[in-house]
């Protein structure tokens, strides 16, 4: 029960978030488009929450994160197909099998590459990002459905405000205990220094794997409803510059922080998708050129992000009571 | 009973032989003191005791218990801990977290205790804060428990060094200089806290300094070593007197204090 | 007789491929030696080396003598900018920032150069200043391009050899990889020899792009991405900061490249590539010819 009254002012702020939300969507204000990508912009938070976990709290960097959120948007459609899940009940095991199956993914892809250190770490994880993309190109040989280098179609749209929004408050809870929490005090031990955090107790291979597969999983949960919200897989949602979206995010709001990951994440996707319908076609081939330059600039100003470590009072994302 | 029992301990990097054939054992509760000139393989006996590397020959016996095949983050929980030459501060987390994180990792709560935030979770954290707390007082940074570790002055930052040392209740506790860089008057300083230590919580003490008067001032018995070997041993008073030391090592300094 | 001529066959091509890899891991091995940075716009400068030479060739009819020095030093000044306007401000910063920045100089180049108003996002013909003939040896044949992408290799490697081994420069930078602050304490001039490597390792990322260009003649903005991961990975193969290592290490995944699209699958030899990197990160992550221990 501690669970919900421990994040009173949370979960209040949640609430009225999401009569808002309703409010707006149900007004006919809003367009479809518009409707998706807010809905969108909640995966995009979760899935880089995941990966605050990994970089930010446990200073793991992975250049991979797509690979896994990728995972859970095929496993999950994938299983919606086998089992011909068209409701909203028979949907909720499917969320979460996709992100169990990144999580296990990630836990035995962790196990032997979590030894590495920082570049060497990126270099793998930038591997496994390729490669999955690559099986994921080639999967209609081993499997029909899942489409190959086509596209996986069919997926019923199930993710609704309610879900989406819902999950996310959900998960956002559970790593906010996890953070606040010895094992969240370990990752970030780890992280400041992982040979001190041996010699103080902390199993770091134990720690390092568990913070791993738990942003890995927060990515599979991502990517499943990314699967039901837009109904259509490709490869090409899942590459390396999906994994550099999500690390923009984790970067400009914050390492270590998840008020400046909700923030960022919400930024990011209204500036992505606002651009798109600011502007006209043509110009919007600058976006990437004005993306990395915009990211180098925080890399010189402020490596660790911008709300690197603190998080918001208003939202009571602290230790709470 | 003996605390540490160090045999025929071997280690080399490359071409240097660190530590060559080390042996020595420490009483409980005694404070040995070790001495010797940079590169003299100190540090390193300390990391193969903590188990940060793998000996290329020797053992070490910990109350009897051979600790080759403890992985080196089993040795808090087994009861030893140390401080670093160079500080190793959890530089992102609070001081008083420095603490805690330790403490927690002893005695800890499960995952479903933290997801869920049961009862366990909040009194486990709750009775972490509070040892912590009662660590802090004692070194005097207890109205600092909330900056950052990174914040605190250099003398404070190694103070937090042997409270976080402390907090796990060790029965083994390895100091390896603590008073690097610092000044006569900090000196003075470190040797009362140094002196409270022993007095208040019962430890077996290695303690590894260059400062012989705080070597000379709070061990029982003394090693010197040259080169990975032992020297010299003795009180800190037929230490002094060993001609081997004088010249090898401590030469003037020794007439200074 | 015939499948040994035509393994024969497959390893010529194999070692037409890695000697360009080999180009390019030298740079990435050369940059991590003295900044432990893995410059990931590496693969970008290979990239700009290809474009340099197709515009000297078809646009202004240069003649191929020229191609090579110009384009050198054209892409040894992109490597020099490079460093000085986004790496040199994060000298001391977390070597993460410092990656992360690589990441994005990678992104911007690929990006900015793939305006329409510029080089295009399309693919475009590299025009060969020559005719491809082969010469039939009996057992295998081998062409013209190989044969000199064989002898350019082989000389800009003994080239190499001879400034970082016998000039002052060279020392130098062994002594920056070995430890900069001891560098710095000696009198090198750290930043100068920075940049003097930056521009060593991109004139050969350049020359590697001509090569490629003559070999493989389609290119494209993106060209650099899996050329510049793939030669990063047989530098780590190799044992990264060693020079033999990057040759071999090319050279080894220039043929598990070809050998895995002849005798297994071409759709698979990207895979095989990061399969050794898994193996090699596993086995012996200080590759080959490496020995690095941490230091506590
Ligand atoms: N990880 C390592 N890799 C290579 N050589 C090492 C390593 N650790 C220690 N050494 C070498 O082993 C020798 C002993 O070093 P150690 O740090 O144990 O000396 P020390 O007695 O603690 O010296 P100081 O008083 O300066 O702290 C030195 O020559 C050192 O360079
Ligand atoms: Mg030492």
């Amino acid at each position: 029960m501690s669970f919900f009254t421990s994040a009173k002012r949370f979960l209040l702020c949640s609430i009225i978030a999401y009569l808002i939300l309703k409010g707006l969507f149900l007004s006919g204000f809003l367009t479809e488009y518009i409707q998706q990508i807010i809905l969108f912009s909640f995966i995009a938070i979760l899935t880089s929450l995941g990966l605050n976990v990994i970089y930010g709290y446990t200073g793991q960097f992975s250049l991979g994160h797509a690979g896994f959120y990728g995972i859970g948007a095929y496993t999950a459609a994938y299983l919606g197909a086998v089992f011909k899940v068209e409701s909203i009940f028979s949907f909720l095991p499917i969320l979460f099998l996709g992100g169990a199956a990144a999580g296990i993914v990630g836990y035995a892809v962790g196990v032997p590459i979590l030894r590495l250190r920082d570049d060497f770490l990126a270099i793998a994880t930038l591997g496994f990002g390729i490669l999955v993309r690559v099986l994921l190109d080639n999967s209609d040989r081993a499997i029909e459905i899942l489409g190959g280098s086509r596209g996986f179609i069919g997926i019923p749209k199930i993710v609704n405000l309610e879900i989406a929004f819902f999950t996310m408050v959900f998960l956002i809870l559970v790593t906010r205990n996890l953070i606040f929490s010895r094992y969240g005090l370990f990752w970030q031990c780890i992280k400041d220094d992982e040979l001190a955090a041996t010699a103080f107790g902390i199993n770091t291979a134990r720690m390092k794997l568990m913070a791993f597969t738990y942003g890995c999983f927060l990515a599979g949960v991502g990517g499943a409803l990314y699967a039901y919200l837009y109904s259509f897989l490709h490869p090409s949602n899942f590459d390396f510059l999906r994994s550099i979206d999500f690390l923009i995010i984790v970067i400009v709001g914050g390492m270590g922080s998840i008020t400046g990951t909700i923030y960022a994440g919400l930024l990011w996707v209204t500036v992505i998708e606002g651009l798109r319908i600011g502007l006209p076609a043509q110009a919007l081939e600058f976006r990437w050129v004005l993306i990395p330059i915009f990211l180098i600039m925080v890399m010189m100003w402020k490596p660790f992000g911008l709300l690197a470590r603190r998080e918001s009072k208003f939202l009571g994302l602290g230790k709470g009571e | 009973m003996k605390a540490l029992e160090v045999s025929g301990l071997k280690k080399s990097f490359g071409g240097v032989q660190a530590v060559d054939g080390l042996a020595f054992s420490v009483e409980e509760y005694e404070t040995l003191g070790i001495i010797g000139p940079n590169g003299a393989g100190k540090t390193t006996l300390f990391n193969l005791i903590t188990g940060l590397y793998r000996p290329d020959a020797g053992e070490v016996l910990f109350f009897g218990r051979r600790l080759d095949h403890v992985p080196a983050h089993r040795l808090a929980h087994l009861g030893i801990t140390r401080t670093f030459q160079n500080l190793r501060l959890f530089n992102g987390l609070t001081v008083s977290q420095n603490l805690t994180a330790p403490i927690l990792g002893m005695h800890g709560y499960g995952l479903s205790s933290a997801v869920f935030r049961r009862r366990r979770y909040f009194k486990q954290e709750r009775s972490a804060e509070e040892k912590a707390h009662v660590l802090l007082e004692f070194f005097q940074l207890a109205d600092k428990g909330s900056l950052g570790a990174n914040n605190l002055s250099y003398g404070e930052q190694r103070k937090l060094e042997l409270a976080r040392a402390l907090s796990t209740n060790p029965r083994l506790l390895l100091i390896d200089e603590p008073g690097a860089g610092m000044n006569p008057r900090e000196i003075r300083d470190l040797l009362a806290t140094l002196r409270q230590v022993k007095e208040h919580f019962r430890l077996t003490i290695v303690l590894i300094e260059h400062q012989m008067g705080l070597v000379m001032n709070l061990s029982d018995r003394v090693l010197v070593m040259d080169f990975g070997e032992k020297i010299a041993e003795g009180t800190p008073a037929e230490v002094r007197k060993d001609r081997k030391v004088i010249e090898a090592y401590l030469g003037d300094e020794l007439k200074t204090c | 007789m015939e499948l040994l001529s035509y393994v024969l066959q497959q390893l010529i091509n194999g070692l037409q491929l890695g000697a360009v890899y080999a180009l390019i891991a030298l740079g990435y091995t050369m940059v991590y030696g003295v900044l432990r940075l893995i410059n990931f716009a590496h693969g970008d400068i290979f990239m700009f080396g290809a474009f340099t030479a197709y515009y000297l060739i078809s646009k202004w009819d240069v003649p191929i003598y020229l191609v090579f020095p110009i384009t050198m030093a054209v892409t040894a000044l992109l490597g020099f900018l490079i460093e000085k306007i986004a790496y040199k401000p994060l000298r001391s910063a977390p070597k993460i920032a410092l990656l992360i920045t690589a990441v994005g100089v990678s992104l911007f180049l690929e990006y900015f150069l793939s305006l329409n108003s510029l080089f295009t996002p399309n693919y475009i013909g590299f025009p060969r200043p020559f005719e491809v003939t082969g010469y039939d040896l009996r057992l295998f044949t081998i062409t013209n391009v190989q044969l000199i992408i064989f002898a350019v290799t082989a000389l800009s490697l003994l080239l190499l050899y001879l400034l970082i081994y016998y000039t002052k420069y060279g020392r130098a930078m062994r002594a920056l990889s070995h430890d900069r602050e001891v560098a710095s304490l000696m009198g090198i001039p750290v930043d100068g020899i920075i940049s003097f490597t930056f521009i060593v390792g991109a004139a050969l990322a350049g020359l590697g792009g001509i090569l490629y260009g003559f070999a493989y003649p389609q290119i494209n903005v993106f060209m650099g991405i899996m050329p510049g991961i793939k030669s990063f990975i047989a530098a780590v193969l190799g044992g990264i900061g060693i020079i033999h290592g990057a040759v071999l290490g090319g050279l080894i995944i220039g043929v598990s490249e070809v050998f895995v699209s002849a005798f297994i699958s071409s759709t698979l030899r990207d895979g095989v590539i990061f399969f050794i990197l898994f193996l090699v990160l596993l086995l012996k992550p200080s590759g080959i010819f490496g020995k690095w221990i941490d230091k506590v």
